[in-house]
């Protein structure tokens, strides 16, 4: 098996499907270690992508105008239980263009695997960007995960992140994701994440909200159980007029897990406000037993409640 | 015959006793309404026959279709048949209407369950169960899963209570066709109209049960407030 069938096995595995990489009729990049196995561009979207010495690095432009009706599929992987792997990626959306990417990152055999992604996204004036990243780590734990995303957002666009791994293992997982966003812009970020055994979480998201009547809420959703622990950092600034910002943790501990959420708030604005809320526990007394009551066993009652709140 | 027997039941917390010596019988397919002010231990009563943790009564024995199940966990009873409405209801994120209505159901499907508490299924079933629903919104909706789940005994507490009150319509036709399909109620109320819809009722004051017979009797003995301030003196008194 060669690794890409390799790759497209975890993918499947994974909840994916591979017959989307076939279609004439949808963009992708699938990069399998440190090469470019297939990328398809369309009219008016640019995918580039570049083997380089530690990874590869990826240019996507979304011409001005331009809405994509079909998701942009980017599925990069390790297949081998050792590797590493660093991926540049650039991301234009021009004026008033739209697209949904759909990031499948798979390292099902990892046991000592380090991912590396950089990524530097620009939306345009009235454009809008949905990302969905799903994750599957394989059931080893052995692999470092580090995101970084430096996005910036143009008056009246729109950017929406939605980052899941809750199948397997997490290994050590470190987000860092910086938004900036003009007037009337809006960023949703959502980070949903399943830890266990020896697993690190850290999530770090700040949204800067610098244009008048910008709108950002940062949403995270964590499990944790045995003896994996979790840090999450939300800070939101409001600077502008009419700005109105939300940070919102919830984070459920099991075993001998640990959870810490940092929610920090800055507002520099009279007419911004900023709010948040954290809460940080085991299940709710209420939700269990109202489950409960419905003839589930304890632990089945978690599994409905843990599996609701990751979505 | 008794589904639901709690004899002289003792309870306290934080120091302060709140059912003495209560006991109370309910009949299999009745619906039994219990009255009482606030701080009598209604709720607490509930949450004692559920088997809610930290309601373990300190004396007496609760017997569930003659079975004891003072040591029975809240899954085990309602294995049994038992189920409970709670005043405020619980709030679920991710969890849909239509698959919180399928957890252990048995009777009625989630549109038909919908439909009996006045909610239209296509509005609702792909909603979740979370703080997007009103007040209203919830209570109807854990009145539909006490429905699809079909108890022998079902617990309603206060269904009547909160901003957005159910109308007494949809209370009457919950319990009707509960009673229909051969379940009984213990109805915790404080409306005289609900009341009047229960086969038998009960006064709870003090602690314990002052007095159990026709609901329109008891309804009236508790709106004359013989007992709203006497904290169990006058009502434990033989003259009522």
């Amino acid at each position: 098996m060669t690794e890409y069938d390799e790759l497209m096995t975890a993918l499947g595995a994974a909840g994916g499907d591979r017959a989307i990489l076939d279609d004439p009729a949808t963009a992708h990049i699938v990069v399998v270690g440190k090469q470019v196995v297939s990328s398809r561009s369309l009219p008016g979207l640019e995918v580039e992508a570049d083997s380089t010495e530690d990874g590869v690095r990826v240019k996507i432009r979304l011409r001005e105008g331009i809405q994509l009706a079909l998701p942009v599929h980017t599925c990069f992987g390790v297949v081998h239980r050792e590797g590493e792997q660093q991926i540049k990626i650039e991301v234009v959306l021009e004026r008033n263009s739209s697209a949904r990417f759909i990031a499948h990152c798979l390292f099902p055999n990892a046991e000592r695997v380090r991912h590396v992604m950089d990524a530097a996204i620009e939306i345009g004036a009235g454009a809008s960007m949905w990302y969905q990243e799903r994750h599957f780590h394989g059931p080893h734990g052995g692999i470092e995960v580090i995101p970084r995303a430096a996005v910036r957002i143009g008056k009246g666009g729109r950017y929406t992140s939605d980052f899941t791994l809750t199948d397997g293992r997490v290994g050590s997982l470190d987000i860092d994701y910086d938004v900036e966003a003009d007037e009337d812009a809006v960023v949703e970020l959502t980070a949903r994440v399943f830890g266990h055994g020896s697993d690190e979480i850290r999530i770090r998201e700040r949204v800067v909200l610098d244009g008048e009547n910008s709108r950002g809420i940062i949403k995270t959703r964590i499990a944790v159980e045995d003896d994996a622990m979790a840090e999450v950092t939300g800070i939101t600034e409001g600077n502008a007029a009419g700005a109105r910002g939300h940070v919102d943790c919830m984070e459920i501990i099991r075993d001998r897990a640990v959870a810490k959420a940092i929610p920090i708030v800055s507002v520099t604005h009279p007419q911004a406000k900023v709010t948040h809320e954290a809460a940080i526990g085991s299940v709710d007394k209420h939700q269990l037993e109202t489950l409960m009551a419905h003839g589930l066993a304890p632990e089945e009652a978690v599994d409905v409640i843990v599996k609701g709140m990751l979505g | 015959m008794d589904v639901l027997e709690l004899c002289d039941i003792y309870y306290a917390a934080t120091g302060r006793e709140i059912l003495a010596g209560l006991s109370l019988s309910i009949r299999a397919g009745e619906v039994h309404a219990l009255l009482g002010t606030n701080g009598t231990g209604k709720s607490t009563l509930a949450s004692m026959i559920m088997g809610c943790h930290g309601y373990q009564p300190a004396s007496g024995e609760i017997f569930f279709d003659g079975t004891l199940i003072n040591n029975l966990k809240i899954h085990e009873r309602a294995r049994l048949g038992l189920c409970m409405a709670w005043q405020e209801p619980a709030r679920f994120e991710g969890l849909r209407v239509r698959d919180y209505l399928k957890l252990g159901a048995v009777a009625e499907e989630p549109e038909s369950a919908l439909q009996l508490v006045g909610l239209e299924p296509f509005r609702y079933l792909d909603r979740m169960v979370d703080r997007s629903l009103s007040g209203g919104e919830r209570k109807r909706i854990e009145l539909a899963s006490v429905l699809a789940l079909r108890p022998k005994l079902a617990i309603l507490d206060e269904p009547d209570s909160g901003i957005d009150m159910l109308s007494t319509d949809d209370i009457i036709r919950v319990l009707d066709r509960l009673r229909s399909g051969g379940s009984a109620v213990l109805l915790i109320t404080h409306r005289d109209e609900i009341c009047a819809a229960a086969d038998r009722a009960s006064q709870i004051c003090g602690g314990r049960i002052v007095s159990t017979g026709r609901p329109d009797e008891i309804a009236a003995a508790f709106k004359n407030r013989k007992c709203i301030s006497c904290d169990g003196e006058v009502c434990n008194d033989d003259r009522i």
